[in-house]
Order: structure tokens, then C-alpha cells, then sequence
């Protein structure tokens, strides 16, 4: 039986992409420092690929190279041919995280939790533990959402996929000029991933040289509310990571929020105030978050991180 | 498993190795790698294990190296001996 650590305890700014047929990126590209990192069997493999790269695939799974990493496996659609196939390959490797493209409902989610419960059984692994990420791609999928992001125990995540949905909806996706016809989409999987209490990623941005368009757009998600976007190049990570990390005045504020509470709940008041302002449940829970996130930021403050 | 035709899997790029079969009353194992002084045996070692787990005992094996890292020549190994014996992968045994 293999355990796997749960994606909840990790920070999830950033989702790297590598082609499960690039040997040199399988190889290699864990040095980076991706929250998360995607190999992809879908989009980026070629059909006539699709064989090897899964082989490929299961072969990294099971390296050193990326022991104790939780990997995520981008495998083919539901409605393809490939899709059985490349879940057997990674089940039988012991992925931690299978994303399924071209979520359009709730019961694509529900019948790749009932293949993984098979795989898991037939390959060894902890019932219930292999989890999901879906991504939305469609009209359909934004629509949908709540009930994709709430339809299994396995859900850890829904993505945004922005070029076919803006084809669905007869528009096309140019992140560098505007991102209104995304803002729909933005606060549908946004809601469902807060109600779902799972991770919300943003969509690629493609054009890796304008870096001044990535950070604009990463602002935008990052007020929204996202957990992180999804990275087509090791060199957004740091950007991205960058732009998440809360300000020194930030940590500072979190850290006192926090103390304060902790004095409250010692001489048993339930609401406390600091600076004149109350703190409340939420907001202590916000102070955590940012606690967190300046610790996976490596963000210092005075006195250092308590 | 038995090579029932030519095949080939991988690519000539860094970090990656290109291995193609070939039918053969014999088992024949031909290696060329950029990093040969340092890993030659090694990979070797890598090939004939993995051709002995996947039960190939007959076959013309030619391993061409680019500095692969043991679980893609493992994978690449694999790739050329499935397409070649036209068989689909048993994914316990691999």
C-alpha cells in the first residue's frame, strides 16, 4: 500500500507543464521549485506518441527522480480513446493527482472516481487517495461547476481552461488584451472551488517572453481570490511565486492578528480587537493563510517567522 | 514476449535515448553512448533487465544514448519492444 501526502498541506501557487514525451523536461525540471508540475499526455503528446509517452510517464512516476513529489498526470479525455489507457499507466505508478480535461458535468467526475476506485484496487494502492483536478474548458464545465468541484471526496482542484472555452463561447482568448471575456468563468470556478473548499487555478499564459502581461494578469486572479495558475515555462515560477508572496507588512499585521486571538482565547473572550478593529473568526483564519504563504514564500519579517 | 517486427521509440535528443529492435534468432544487445567511460555498464545493465522483465529472449536491441537518465531508457526500452512485439504494456510486470 502506498500513503500519499495530501495536497491540502501544500502551497499550490504555481502548476507546471511538461510534455510527457520530453525526457530531458521528466528529467530535469523538478529542480524549479513548481508547487505542483503536470505531466501532460493530452494536448502536448502526439497520437502517435501517446504510447510511448505513457510508458515514459509511468517510468518517471515510479523514479527517484520524483519520489516524494506529488505529481499531477494530465490524461486524455474521457471521450477519447486513450483515456483508459492512460489512467492504467499512472494508477499502476501510484500518481498522487489525476487532472481530467474537458470537464463538461458532474458525472465525468463521477466515473473517473469509479475507474480510479478499480485501478486503485487492482494495483495496490490506498482506496480513495489517487485524487482529481478537473479542468473546465466549456460553456458546460463554467456552468457546472459547483456540481463538478462537489462531485467526490477525490476533488482537490478545478482549473480554468481558457482557448477552448472562448471558442465555445464564440470569442477568442488574447490574455495581453483583455481579460473581461474571462471574468465569468474566473468567479464560476472561483465560487465552486470556495464552496468545494478545493484549490482554483488560473488559465496558462502562453507568451512566456511578455512578462509584464503574465504579472498583470497574475494580479488580476491573485485579487480574485485564485490559489495559482497553471505555467507553460519554468521561468514563470518565479514571477508567479513572487507576486503571491505576502509584503513584510502583511506577515507583520498576520502575525499580531494571530497573537491577539491567541490572548483572547486564553482569558476566554470569543471576540477580540486589535488597532481599534475587530478580528473575527475569518479573519484569523486569513491571518493563517498568510502565515503560511510567507513561509513558503521565504518571506522575512522582524523577529522572524514565528 | 517476441520481436515481430522493426520498431523503434525514443529520440536523439539530450537526456533522452533512441532504441530500435529487430527480429533475430538470437538476443543481441548493441549500446553507443554519449556518456559510454562513465555509464556504459551501467546502462547495460539497464537494458538486459529490462528486456529479461519483459521476457524478450530473441532480437536485434540497439541502444542509442544521449545521456538518459535509467527510468527513460527503462521507458524507451519498453516503447521499442511493445511496438515491436505489437503488444499492448502489462503494467505490473514492466
Amino acid at each position: 500500500m502506498k500513503a500519499k501526502k495530501s495536497p491540502a498541506e501544500r502551497p499550490s501557487r504555481s502548476m507546471l507543464f511538461v510534455p510527457g514525451s520530453n525526457a530531458a523536461w521528466l528529467s530535469t525540471v523538478q529542480v524549479y521549485g513548481a508547487d505542483y508540475v503536470m505531466f501532460d499526455l493530452e494536448d502536448s503528446v502526439s497520437v502517435r506518441e501517446k504510447d510511448t509517452a505513457r510508458l515514459l510517464v509511468h517510468e518517471a512516476l515510479k523514479s527517484p527522480v520524483w519520489a516524494g513529489v506529488p505529481v499531477v498526470v494530465r490524461v486524455n479525455a474521457i471521450n477519447t480513446p486513450f483515456f483508459r489507457d492512460d489512467l492504467e499507466a499512472v494508477v499502476s505508478a501510484g500518481v498522487a493527482i489525476v487532472r481530467l480535461p474537458m470537464v463538461t458535468d458532474a458525472q465525468m467526475i463521477r466515473h473517473l472516481d469509479a475507474e480510479l476506485g478499480v485501478l486503485e484496487g487492482k494495483y495496490g494502492s490506498v482506496p480513495g487517495t489517487t485524487r482529481i483536478l478537473a479542468a473546465v474548458e466549456s460553456a458546460s464545465g463554467v456552468v457546472n461547476a459547483v456540481a463538478i468541484a462537489t462531485a467526490s471526496p477525490r476533488m482537490m482542484g478545478i482549473a480554468l481552461a481558457a482557448y477552448d472555452y472562448a471558442m465555445d463561447m464564440h470569442t477568442t482568448h488574447d490574455a495581453a488584451a483583455d481579460e473581461s471575456q474571462l471574468f465569468f468563468a474566473r468567479c464560476a470556478i472561483l465560487h465552486a472551488a470556495r464552496v468545494a473548499k478545493i484549490h482554483c487555478y488560473d488559465v496558462i499564459y502562453a507568451d512566456v517572453n511578455d512578462t509584464e502581461g503574465f504579472l498583470r494578469e497574475v494580479a488580476v486572479i491573485k485579487k480574485l481570490g485564485f490559489d495559482g495558475k497553471s505555467l507553460v515555462n519554468p521561468r514563470q515560477i518565479e514571477p508567479l511565486h513572487n507576486a503571491f508572496a505576502p509584503t513584510p507588512e502583511e506577515v507583520e499585521r498576520a502575525h499580531r492578528v494571530v497573537a491577539a486571538a491567541a490572548e483572547a482565547e486564553k482569558v476566554g473572550m470569543g471576540v477580540v480587537a486589535l488597532d481599534g478593529k475587530m478580528i473575527d473568526a475569518p479573519i484569523i483564519a486569513a491571518a493563517h493563510r498568510t502565515i503560511r504563504l510567507a513561509q513558503v514564500s521565504g518571506v522575512q519579517v522582524a523577529g522572524g517567522v514565528r | 514476449m517476441r520481436i515481430e517486427v522493426d520498431a523503434v521509440a525514443g529520440t536523439l535528443e539530450s537526456s533522452d535515448a533512441l532504441v530500435r529492435v529487430s527480429p533475430a534468432e538470437e538476443l543481441r544487445i548493441e549500446v553507443t553512448s554519449t556518456v559510454e567511460a562513465q555509464f556504459g555498464a551501467e546502462i547495460r545493465r539497464t537494458v538486459a533487465e529490462q528486456l529479461d522483465r519483459l521476457g524478450v529472449t530473441e532480437g536485434l536491441i540497439s541502444v542509442q544514448d544521449k545521456g538518459a537518465l535509467d527510468f527513460v531508457i527503462r521507458a524507451r526500452v519498453q516503447g521499442a519492444v511493445l511496438r515491436g512485439a505489437q503488444a499492448r504494456p502489462d503494467w505490473r510486470k514492466l
